[in-house]
């Protein structure tokens, strides 16, 4: 009955009749993906702390963090903030734009790599050697994995 | 979620409605909260340049292991959780505000409304905690010149570099200045050691208690550190503390009946799309400081 006191110009009211269910099940599931992310962080501290940490593994684990946060990120957007429910039109004057992100994380990420580069080799003058600061202990072959 | 079926042939661009199908406020509510993602996500990718551009950067599981009352156990992502979960269940009893608003169900607005303002403060109140621990714990580092000191985290300051060998921290020592290895008894004190009268002792004892100590040192990590934690968790924080004024502010025009009187609660819904967007907001900061 409310909904359409806000404004003459809304046509159709969306539907509130349901219950608490919807919200509920969304709060699960975010909580069960942010205990997914909080055990394959730990993993990622238990595999620092042993000898040799593979860099793959890591890379790997990093990588299924970040899709679990989009899922997370998904959900809170179209549930909590009841953007499933909007006009598709509408929907779309908020997704496109934030297509930039894939541009911008892309080249600035790729950016930051071709520095790392430049400033290791100066400018692409000599190899790469990891560097042998002088206090480093940590074994010259991973020195160079992302981080 | 199912939306009620659009009548077909809807004209929704021959004036007279809203071609979106919504009001103008939630309208440019969702379209500021788009330039504020902008915003954040600007700050975090720059935050990632800086990052992939150097070889070493400061281990999270390091930094932010601590929890309050639990002296020195060494406890990674646990703090860091609680905050998250305040900030999602926060943002459940926001979610059902809304939910009760659309009912008008003035009662169940009122307690929900409550229940997030609170959550909000909790999350501040963590954040605060967290802060302080960082600025005020101080780490034996080894600095620049060659000799120790202890470094808290800063903006400027980064006591998170790369481990140093044993031989190297005794090396060090001996060219310690008389009032840093003072600094330095002092702070295993606050370790947990046993307490030392650190101003009365000569320099050798100075030194032979830091060696018995077998403490843990690391090279000084970079300043961009301190400056992208506290810089961005910071610009977070100050949208969480606007997010609880803004939800006292609804709690009280609710209480006062003033959606009663227009006859929909569509302001708790613009408050609570301002709300779920700093929790998505933390979900990134969880992601790219704490996670990776």
């Amino acid at each position: 009955m409310s909904q359409h006191t806000i404004s003459p110009e809304i046509t159709f009211a969306p539907d509130h009749s349901g219950g608490t269910r919807a919200i509920w099940k969304t709060f699960i599931i975010l909580s069960v993906l942010t205990v997914i992310e909080l055990v394959i962080g730990l993993a990622i501290y238990n595999i620092h702390k042993g000898e040799n940490p593979n860099a793959t593994l890591v890379l790997a684990f990093k990588g299924m963090v970040c899709i679990l946060t989009l899922a997370k990120a998904y959900y809170i957007v179209s549930v909590f903030m009841h953007l499933g429910s909007e006009v598709r039109n509408f929907i779309m004057t908020i997704i496109v734009p934030l297509a930039l992100f894939i541009w911008f994380i892309i080249a600035f990420l790729w950016d930051g790599e071709s520095w790392k580069n430049l400033r290791n080799t100066n400018g692409g003058s000599r190899e790469y050697k990891p560097t042998t600061e002088q206090h480093h202990t940590v074994p010259a072959t991973t020195e160079g994995k992302k981080d | 979620m199912s939306t009620t079926a659009i009548p077909a042939g809807t004209k929704w661009w021959n004036g007279g409605r809203s071609p979106f199908n919504s009001s103008y406020g939630k309208v440019m509510m969702w379209y500021f909260l788009m330039s504020d993602a902008f915003t954040f996500g600007a700050f975090l990718i720059s935050y990632g340049t800086i990052r992939f551009s150097v070889n070493d950067w400061a281990d999270p599981n390091h930094v932010f292991n601590s929890f309050p009352f639990a002296g020195h156990a060494n406890l990674p992502l646990a703090f860091v959780s609680l905050m998250t979960f305040i900030l999602i269940f926060s943002s459940v009893t926001m979610v059902l505000a809304v939910h009760e608003g659309h009912k008008m169900n003035r009662k169940a607005v009122e307690k929900y409304m409550i229940m997030t303002i609170i959550g909000g403060i909790a999350f501040l109140g963590c954040q605060a905690w967290e802060w302080t621990h960082l600025l005020t714990g101080e780490h034996v580092t080894l600095m620049h010149d060659g000799t120790l000191a202890t470094l808290a985290t800063t903006v400027k300051s980064n006591p998170w570099g790369t481990a140093v060998p044993h031989d190297q921290v005794l090396t060090a020592l001996q060219k310690t200045p008389h009032d840093q290895l003072i600094n330095i008894v002092n702070s295993l004190s606050h370790g947990g050691g046993a307490h030392h009268d650190a101003a009365a002792m000569s320099h050798s004892e100075l030194i032979s208690t830091i060696q018995a100590a077998d403490i843990h040192v690391n090279t000084v990590g970079r300043p961009a550190f301190g400056s992208y934690f506290f810089g961005i968790t910071g610009f977070h924080g100050f949208h969480v503390f606007s997010g609880v004024v803004i939800n006292i502010v609804m709690y009280l025009k609710t209480r006062m009946g003033h959606f009663d009187q227009r006859g929909h609660y569509e302001m708790i819904e613009k408050a609570g799309l301002y709300w779920h967007f700093v929790d998505l907001v933390w979900v990134f900061v969880f992601l790219c400081f704490y996670l990776i």
